[in-house]
């Protein structure tokens, strides 16, 4: 019995997401072996090898796996899942893109997003955004999973010694190709990986607001900026920065929720926080029911005051 | 160009899911039921490729029980041409919904696919990927902008995917899966005079065995449980008692 995990990186580096995964597959028990499927992909093979628990890493190294697209690394990943009882990818978009594909391939169910491993064919797995935990159990010979990366500590990067080999890496599908990226260039992390997140509603009153008020904020936090679905519906933000059930889930260490009033849908994508800090006018807002702490103020005086605090 | 639009019917996205007593599931008894949000987004794109002369036919297809009628009639009013209910009492997951699509698109040959990329209700995010996998097609993930071109007979499609930290421009040969991300459109709201009138548009409906499809699922779900309730925290003061009970209480800081 052994894990294969997806490697999630850009040619360059190992992302963090990947120590997750592997921390995931350790529960299961059997060895991991790490696959890179990229294009001049030798330092991401290096640095998975020397990821804490990884027995071996697999190169899939050519010009057409360059995109990691979902046609070319699919059908590599389902020539080398025979050999595993079991194949991870973390829950990004990059996993979610290609593992159901890798699973319909092998006739297998995908069990997606798991927090919890209980055993080799059970895992745990919220339903309806995180208003239900659902352990399901897999009949098929092959599991094929991604895993939420907040629900598992990251694997050490070093202290591991694992062999480095190149594999087949197939051909190209020559169906679809990489046009371009457009990557946000933001000296702020990343929403759905941040450990911070500062956050805001539609008690802002204006995307101004939002970004006079909550900026300065993150900055002192090096937080991410989120937004209720209502601060975005009004235009204040882009529905990227959207927290919730049909927006981002995000479980940071620290969430600040700033004029925002607690909608269901909101609650769902934030409440699995550690802790919760919730500023707002109005001292019934719901959004007080899942907060840690709750200052009842005017945000417009409370928010700079608590930036200057930090300075 | 004719354009296959898979929506499934989920629990209203402002329903908070409530977990059995039982533990065997989660509670839909007298739930108000609506169209997944992100399959509308799909209807509605859909819908706008043939307002602008791109797409020729609109076909809704829903799998599950009688009542997804309902959802495909809102696709009609949208502006879906017609409907083809696959019916079945049956837990689908998402690789039984893949293949029973699968044999729709078989019959139905789409140039296009366009569903949303993940249901409310079970959050798979995996049906748009599977069937694309199984019909051996591309696929295009996350849209957030789709395009459709003929370069020389070759028809193909340029897509703008959100991704962790941006965006990806793809290009895709046709026929292809596409799957739904928020920012793609905003749906329109059905009108009476369209919800009248999608009451009489065409409705077949199939069982999966006719399609020779076996849905048996393939995951058991062993037990739903409610997750760990939040205790309630406690007002501050002032912006001190914050940051002193972040940075002391919490640890955060």
């Amino acid at each position: 019995m052994a894990t294969l995990v997806l490697a999630e990186h850009d040619n360059q580096t190992l992302r963090a997401a990947t120590l997750n995964t592997v921390s995931a597959a350790a529960r299961i028990g059997g060895d991991i072996h790490v696959l890179v499927a990229g294009s001049n992909a030798a330092a991401v093979a290096q640095a998975a090898a020397r990821v804490a628990g990884v027995a071996r890493v697999l190169v899939a190294d050519a010009p057409h796996l360059d995109a990691q697209l979902a046609e070319n690394v699919a059908a590599l990943v389902k020539e080398l899942a025979p050999n595993y009882s079991h194949v991870f990818a973390p829950a990004t978009s990059a996993g979610k893109n290609v593992l159901p594909r890798v699973a319909a391939l092998l006739d297998v169910a995908q069990i997606s997003d798991i927090v919890a491993v209980d055993s080799a064919d059970t895992f745990v797995r919220p339903i309806y955004a995180g208003n239900a935990l659902a352990t399901v159990k897999s009949v098929d010979p092959i599991k094929v999973v991604t895993v939420r990366t907040t629900a598992f500590e990251a694997a050490a990067a070093e202290g591991g010694s694992a062999a480095v080999e190149a594999v087949a890496t197939g051909t190209d599908a020559g169906q679809s190709s990489l046009v371009g990226r457009e990557i946000t260039r933001s000296a702020r992390p990343e929403l759905g990986a941040a450990k911070i997140i500062v956050s805001g509603g539609r008690g802002l009153g204006s995307g101004e607001n939002y970004r006079a008020l909550l900026e300065p904020l993150a900055d002192k936090l090096d937080a991410a900026l989120g937004a209720s679905r209502a601060a975005v519906d009004a235009g204040y933000v882009p529905n990227d920065y959207q927290v919730g059930q049909t927006g981002k889930i995000v479980a940071p260490q620290l969430y600040v929720a700033i004029g925002i009033s607690g909608a269901i849908q909101h609650l769902a994508g934030m409440k699995d926080s550690r802790v919760i800090v919730a500023i707002n006018k109005d001292p019934e807002a719901p959004i007080f029911q899942v907060a840690d702490y709750g200052l009842v103020g005017d945000l417009f005086e409370v928010v700079p005051e608590l930036a200057g605090a930090l300075g | 160009m004719k354009i296959l639009v898979p929506v499934k019917r989920v629990i209203d996205y402002n329903v908070k899911a409530r977990v059995k007593a039982d533990g065997s599931g989660v509670d839909l008894a007298n739930v108000k039921m609506s169209m997944n949000p992100f399959d509308e987004i799909a209807v509605e794109e859909a819908v706008r490729l043939k307002e602008a002369g791109v797409a020729t036919e609109v076909v809704a297809v829903s799998c599950g029980v009688a009542a997804c009628q309902e959802t495909l009639r809102t696709a009609m009013a949208i502006g879906a041409d017609r409907g083809i209910l696959v019916e079945t009492d049956v837990e689908l997951q998402p690789l039984a919904v893949a293949k029973l699509l699968k044999a729709v698109a078989d019959r139905e040959a789409p140039a296009l696919v366009i569903l949303g990329k993940q249901a409310i209700d079970d959050d798979a995010n995996q049906t748009g990927q599977m069937l694309a996998a199984l019909k051996g097609w591309p696929q295009a993930t996350f849209a957030s902008k789709v395009a459709l071109a003929d370069e020389g007979g070759q028809p193909r499609a340029t897509v703008t995917r959100e991704i962790d930290g941006g965006l990806e421009t793809i290009a895709i040969s046709l026929p292809a899966v596409v799957t739904t991300d928020l920012r793609l459109n905003e749906p329109r709201y059905a009108t009476l005079p369209n919800i009248m009138k999608a009451k009489k548009k065409p409705l077949d409906t199939v069982k999966p065995a006719e399609l020779g499809v076996d849905v048996a699922p393939r995951l058991a779900t062993l037990k739903v449980a409610e997750p760990p309730a939040r205790s309630a925290g406690v007002r501050v003061a002032d912006v001190a008692q914050l940051v002193d009970k972040l940075k002391n209480e919490a640890k955060v800081l």
